[in-house]
């Protein structure tokens, strides 16, 4: 399952993620931000319009906004 | 070594590296472009414990060496020591967000693998109390292996313990570095893990505020509710707040042109001061109350975490055109102004969208443009209603101010799959945690801002309404001949004309425009001179040429003038600020070049269309 699919709240781990299917620097920023494969995370919050995007990830202690594209790209697990 | 000392703030975005830097400092900041690049580069000095001075630098937030922005590459050439024309930083205060260890120790750990005397700032301990955190700072030093002061910036804690150990730290600058071995990014985040549960004494259950906070704010009914009301209350302010102001400093020009008519003598020089400096500055410092307020509003909501969440609500919507949520704020800003509107770009991490939304800045009617519509509209457009409370001159301004906006997203999408084409314009930011902002670190940003603004009013405006005056002022016209007319403008004028006279424009408009380039208002004043309205007062003055527009304009001409006030860059200062947050100009000159082909064409489809329709 992918991420943009996963549940509002449920924890997942990510299993695996597209990198060459994302920006050159938008894979170099997730992955500064500790977007990447074994990193426990959750949606917390969604956005209003359009295929409710973006979405708002929790990890650790952060909150990340990224974009449904992004979350295409990411591969995830319950946890 | 005898060359100047130097330190340098590095740390992971929203770490409270800006706060600090405030405490350090105080208030004795420079603030410039790196060379060559469009990153802010603060600079201070920091005065140590034995009274020597250190210019202390606060580097852009950085999540890694590895660059994804520009910001980053900046921060990483500064650390190391390979940035033309920058000294390589003597020491490193590294800063921390104590309740977000783990995830700052994986940057952390890159600095300090440079091996250079480093000094920890574990900063916003007590957001962590908050959180349900105790740390060990003496644990933490000893993973690391450099000198750790808990600090909390915005309160001035610690900040003394801190300048004492950056001494220390600076004592030992001129020792060879001990470069550290060099660990993979999946290492340095095992590390981390292992380095944040040692420092950890104990961590509560409580929940953390922002989860709670955020259901709300970012709940996708009552969210967007919540900002615009927001925004709403922001522009109520500014443009009720401010107009006291702007009228006192309106009349403190006013007052101190009437003590130089009064005392000087009649002349060339009196006319230079009066006419050309103080009304051609003047003119632009009445922006001033605006401006201020505007930065008020969104350095509280940069400062306490809101303005990502304002990115967060609004940026599906500007993904529409090509952009991202970070654009929404500074075009919002750019309905009060576009100076403001394109300094907030700043916050934008990716240049081309960075870029785009500078080039689009100037299509939000600004409130430099309601003087020239007000006047217009209330001469051609008769006061009947079309429905049930709408009025048809309110119709027309509100037409006015879309017509804007859709011009702005059809120019950024033409632009991004054009000049500022590229993969990448998603939307990857961190929502920070919500903070209460300081007033002394507001004061401090608001007091940058404004003296960015004045200094901008100082020099190029200035030299801009000095070279408008002088094209006004000569050659000196013959008794019973407007002075317009007779000047190197109105010959400008006379070239210009030719060229928007297909457009619907008669040559007083053509005039006016001219003088207009200071700020779009001036072209009321501008047509109250050539259609000779004597008065005093500028109220009056307008109620004159209302008169006169209404008497000897067509309404096709008229709301040629109108589509034309949309599109056209007319001001100096915008082109300006452009020039300067572009770094060149380059971009300032395709801005000016579409506005003005936008502008010309808006208005001779407006004037064609109206014209054909028998108006």
């Amino acid at each position: 399952m992918t991420l943009d699919v996963l549940d509002s709240g449920k924890p997942a781990r990510i299993v695996a993620v597209d990198w060459a299917g994302l920006a050159e620097d938008e894979g170099k920023r997730l992955k500064a931000l500790g977007v990447d494969e074994g990193a426990e995370i959750a949606v917390v919050h969604r956005g209003v319009f359009g295929g409710r995007d973006p979405l708002a990830l929790r990890l650790g202690n952060m909150t990340i906004a990224i974009r449904r594209i992004h979350a295409r790209a990411i591969e995830v697990e319950a946890a | 070594m005898s060359a100047k000392r130097t330190a340098a703030l590095v740390g992971n975005p929203n770490s409270g590296k800006s706060a600090l830097f405030n405490a350090l400092t105080g208030a004795s900041q420079k603030i410039a472009n790196y060379a060559g690049v469009t990153v802010e580069r603060k600079a201070g000095r920091l005065t140590l414990p034995s009274g020597a001075p250190v210019e202390l630098l606060d580097l852009p937030g950085s999540y890694s060496f590895d660059a994804a922005s520009p910001d980053e590459a900046v921060t990483r050439d500064v650390v190391k020591g390979v940035f033309d024309g920058e000294a390589a930083p003597d020491v490193l205060i590294l800063v921390l967000d104590a309740a977000n260890l783990e995830q700052h120790l994986v940057f952390a750990q890159e600095v300090l693998e440079l091996g250079k005397p480093t000094v920890v700032a574990l900063n916003m301990v007590d957001l962590a109390e908050r959180d349900g955190l105790t740390l060990d700072p003496e644990a933490l030093s000893e993973a690391l292996g450099v000198p750790v002061v808990p600090t909390v910036a915005v309160r001035r804690k610690g900040i003394a313990e801190l300048t004492d150990a950056i001494a220390e730290a600076r004592s030992h600058a001129d020792e060879e570095a001990h470069t550290r071995w060099h660990l993979t990014l999946p290492e340095r985040r095992l590390t981390a893990k292992h380095i944040a549960r040692s420092a950890i004494l104990s961590k509560s259950t409580r929940h953390t505020i922002e989860n709670g906070v955020d259901r709300i704010l970012l709940n996708p009914w009552i969210g967007p509710v919540i900002l615009f009301g927001l925004l709403f209350v922001v522009f109520q302010a500014v443009f009720a707040w401010a107009t006291p102001f702007a009228d006192a400093l309106e009349g403190g020009v006013g007052a101190i042109s009437g003590v130089f008519s009064e005392r000087l003598p009649k002349g060339l020089f009196r006319d230079f001061l009066v006419e050309g400096v103080l009304a051609g500055v003047g003119s632009v410092v009445v922006f001033l109350p605006q401006i201020v307020i505007l930065f008020f509003f969104i350095l509280v909501m940069e400062a306490s975490g809101y303005m990502a969440r304002a990115a967060f609500l609004m940026d599906r919507l500007m993904a529409l055109v090509g952009l991202s949520g970070r654009s929404f704020i500074p075009l919002l800003s750019s309905f009060a102004c576009a100076i403001p509107g394109i300094m907030a770009t700043r916050s934008i991490s990716d240049p081309k969208d960075r870029l785009t939304t500078i080039l689009i800045a100037p299509l939000m009617t600004c409130s430099a443009r309601l003087p020239v519509y007000a006047v217009v509209i209330a001469a051609v457009i008769p006061q009947t209603t079309v429905g049930p409370g709408i009025g048809l001159q309110g119709l027309v301004l509100f037409a006015l101010y879309v017509a804007g906006i859709v011009g702005a997203m059809v120019v950024a999408l033409v632009l991004r799959s054009t000049v500022t084409k590229g993969a990448a314009s998603g939307f990857i930011m961190e929502l920070p945690r919500y903070q209460l902002p300081r007033l002394k670190d507001l004061a401090i940003g608001l007091w940058q801002r404004a003296w960015v603004f004045l200094r901008r009013a100082g020099t190029i405006i200035f030299v801009a309404t000095i070279a408008l005056w002088v094209l006004l002022s000569f050659p000196k016209a013959d008794p019973g001949e407007s002075q317009l007319d007779a000047s190197l403008a109105g010959a400008v004028a006379d070239t210009l004309h030719p060229v928007l006279e297909p457009v619907g424009f008669n040559r007083e408009m053509s005039l006016a425009i001219i003088p207009a380039l200071a700020a779009r208002e001036v072209a009321v004043s501008a047509l109250a001179t050539t259609y000779a309205v004597d008065a005093e007062d500028e109220d009056i003055a307008a109620e004159g040429v209302t008169a006169k527009i209404a008497a000897l304009w067509s309404l096709p001409t008229a709301l040629a003038f109108l589509a034309w006030f949309v599109f056209a860059p007319q001001c100096l200062s915008t082109i300006a600020v452009a020039r300067r947050e572009t770094n060149g100009w380059k971009w300032p000159t395709v801005m000016v070049v579409y506005l003005f082909a936008l502008a010309w064409l808006s208005a001779g489809a407006t004037y064609w269309i109206a014209t054909a329709a028998g108006l």
